[in-house]
């Protein structure tokens, strides 16, 4: 993989996010030099998955700001579409269509060739299931393919949520791997997890940590 | 969040759940007494007038009266529906928890209005012309008006989430309001194509000083009562809002 | 920091050699729309049912009103355009809800094609597997009913107008109700105003036509209708995906 030059840091403000009319977390911090890791960690419904979707754009923070090296994401969203790829819960599988067709769409959105695609099947070792089509695809295989999907067109930012769900022991060694080569190249990931990932010099942030104040009930609207 | 929150201007990113409302409360606890005094009076001189004061019509004899219903509620219909979509512009744009909360509060409003002057118009088609239902330019404009009330109302109460039912009701109603006229103009375009013979055709009648000035005032009345339960309407969703915000507190019990 | 000088190397690496170019927006465009196309030919059932409840709602009203050549020619402009209608109604359903159930519609917001561009591609392969067929089909309904030879042309000139306009208006009550309780039920609700003028106008084409009047003004107020909607509906659409994929 072609290194990628001059990555920016990623960096987040007093960021604050509200589900439904529940407040998730508040005032939390970040920040994500290049080649950086980031873990986030916390019990189910501290928000862990929202925060990632906040760092993509999905999801419209409450409070605080990003920033990619300094300038704020919301004045270039187009731009931080771009330099973001944000694995979720879901899969985006088609299951009408074949695993190269699926892999294929979503790469050739972001400007990559058929090499690219091959080359990324095959890492994650799904090439030989190229023309299988999706709803034959078992869970971990079709996690592998969202993998492949990161790998086959280059973004410097990596949003993971839960990528070694589903996955087998050689998998997650493979995951493990693909993130440290993302890094070595100046990549930035942001993982959140409940299994154990091998992530050296990861940093770790404990979301259920950012509590949003509890207010005085006599305040409360 | 404390009181600070209400003291940050519309637009800024406070977390809205605990955004105290209190100058909107207070604001409307000052407005509301004036309000509901002056739709009383409005009301009450328009009615009489209109029942007692005003003459019959030469044409259409007593049930002229109808009109003094009918006309300021079917000027409602459309005057609830413009609240909404300026409110619900606000909302978009600014992000201003109020707005939303207007615009979600005078829809079954804008509702009533269009349906009390569907009945009134069809109690007054019957001696007209004969029948309950005509489907005439106006009357049709105003059923599908009814039907885009319905559907605003529908879709803010669809979702699990509040927040998302008050932004897809917020862009609804917006898009209702683009289409109203193009929907109006194409009914009357419908109507003057198939100009059924054997109807006879009486539109509102010229309108005599003597009958104008009981109706304006009924209009001034109608506003004035609408304005009045929204201010109760937001007020009391609001203290809903309160309710479940300290119930969802001491469940978390943070 | 120099937010400038930082940023200019970034511009360089996206569009540069180390890393893909990214595709233009029509490039997107064209490729949204093929992969919508390549869903549909897989699932050929899900197209075929517009066109069969098309032509099986066009069947009834024969039942209903008896049939009477005469009476049947002369509803022949209004049944054809209310069942097609429906029938788009239908279709609506599905436009976004796979993409948004399956994860695709997460995606496809994060990719570097402008969401109402998406909303446009999805639009127009909506159009090209339900609107096309009814296109097709509608002249036979129209056939059955027994429209007067000069009708038919004005008919398809007509729904070619008007049918892009139905998948446009549909786009933003399918985006509003995905993720609603009843969302199937919710959109005839919020859609059905909507159409009315399309209804109006699509049928005024045909029987002024038949009554020996120029169509031109009502083929021009569908045209109309469809540049109005051209631009607005995928932006509001677009704004509704926006906060249904949140």
């Amino acid at each position: 993989m072609a290194p990628l030059a001059s990555n920016g840091a990623f960096e987040g403000r007093g960021l604050g996010c509200i589900r439904g009319e529940r407040p998730v977390f508040a005032a939390l911090d970040f920040r994500l030099e290049p080649g950086g890791a980031l873990v986030l960690t916390g019990p189910n419904g501290s928000g862990k998955s929202s925060l990632l979707r906040v760092m993509a754009g999905l999801l419209p923070a409450a409070a605080g700001t990003l920033a990619w090296n300094g300038t704020p994401v919301d004045d270039a969203p187009e731009l931080h579409r771009q330099r973001v790829h944000y694995l979720g819960h879901h899969d985006a599988l088609k299951p009408v269509l074949t695993v190269a067709e699926n892999l294929g769409f979503w790469a050739s959105l972001r400007g990559a060739n058929d090499d690219g695609v091959a080359a990324a099947l095959a890492r994650v070792g799904l090439d030989h299931l190229a023309e299988t089509p999706g709803h034959l695809l078992s869970a971990g295989q079709r996690r592998r393919l969202s993998l492949a999907r990161v790998l086959a067109a280059q973004a410097p930012l990596w949003l993971l949520d839960e990528p070694s769900v589903g996955l087998d022991a050689a998998s997650v060694r493979t995951l493990a791997e693909v993130i440290a080569e993302h890094r070595a190249n100046g990549g930035l990931v942001v993982v959140a997890t409940h299994q154990a990932l091998d992530l050296p010099d990861a940093a770790c942030l404990a979301v259920d940590d950012y509590p949003p104040a509890r207010p005085d009930p006599e305040d409360v609207w | 969040m404390t009181s600070q929150a209400a003291s940050n201007p519309p637009g800024s990113r406070s977390l809205h759940r605990f955004a105290n409302p209190g100058r909107f409360l207070r604001l409307a606890d000052a407005v509301l007494p004036w309000c509901a005094g002056l739709t009383a009076i409005a009301l009450a001189v328009g009615l009489a007038a209109a029942l007692f004061v005003a003459p019959a019509d030469y044409q259409q004899g007593e049930s002229v009266r109808i009109m003094y219903v009918h006309v300021p509620a079917a000027w409602m219909a459309l005057f609830a529906y413009t609240c909404i979509a300026v409110a619900s512009a606000a909302a978009l744009i600014w992000r201003h928890p109020v707005a939303d909360l207007a615009a979600r509060s005078a829809s079954p409003l804008g509702a009533a209005f269009t349906f009390l002057a569907l009945a009134t118009g069809s109690l007054w088609g019957k001696p007209m012309w004969g029948t309950w239902w005509v489907w005439d330019a106006r009357l049709t404009s105003v059923l599908v008006l009814f039907f885009l009330y319905l559907g605003h109302m529908a879709i803010s109460n669809a979702f699990e989430d509040p927040g998302r039912g008050r932004k897809a009701a917020a862009i609804l109603a917006l898009v209702g309001f683009v289409n109203v006229p193009i929907i109006k103009f194409s009914v009357d375009w419908w109507n003057t194509l198939h100009q059924p013979a054997s109807v006879t055709r009486i539109g509102v009648p010229t309108i005599h000083p003597s009958m104008l000035w009981p109706l304006l005032l009924m209009g001034v009345g109608f506003t004035l009562f609408f304005f009045t339960v929204l201010l109760l309407r937001m007020k009391s969703e609001l203290l809903a809002a309160r309710l479940r915000n300290l119930r969802m507190l001491s469940v978390e019990g943070r | 920091m120099s937010t400038v000088h930082e940023r200019m190397p970034e511009a360089k690496t996206l569009g540069g050699s180390q890393a893909p170019a990214m595709p233009g927006v029509l490039a997107g465009f064209r490729r949204i729309v093929l992969r919508d196309l390549r869903l549909a030919m897989r699932q050929r059932g899900d197209a075929a049912l517009a066109v069969l409840f098309f032509v099986l709602t066009a069947m009834l009203f024969p039942f209903g009103v008896g049939p009477e050549p005469n009476l049947l020619a002369r509803i022949a402009p209004g049944v054809v355009w209310v069942t097609a209608l429906l029938a788009v109604l239908l279709s609506l359903e599905r436009m976004f809800l796979t993409d948004y159930e399956d994860g695709s519609l997460e995606l496809l917001t994060l990719s570097p094609v402008p969401l109402s561009v998406i909303v446009l591609a999805k639009v127009t392969a909506h159009w090209l597997t339900t609107g096309l067929p009814l296109l097709i089909a509608a002249p036979v309904i129209a056939g059955m009913y027994g429209l007067p030879a000069d009708g038919y042309k004005m008919l398809l000139a007509a729904m070619i107008l008007g049918t892009p306009t139905l998948s446009l208006l549909g786009a933003v009550g399918a985006a509003l109700t995905l993720g609603a309780r009843r969302g199937g039920v919710l959109i005839p609700l919020l859609v059905l105003p909507l159409y009315i003028p399309v209804l109006i106008f699509g049928v005024s084409v045909i029987d002024a036509t038949l009554a020996g009047l120029p169509a031109r003004p009502h083929l021009l107020f569908l045209g109309a209708l469809l540049l109005a909607a051209l631009p607005l509906a995928p932006w509001a659409a677009a704004a509704a995906l926006r906060q249904a994929v949140q």
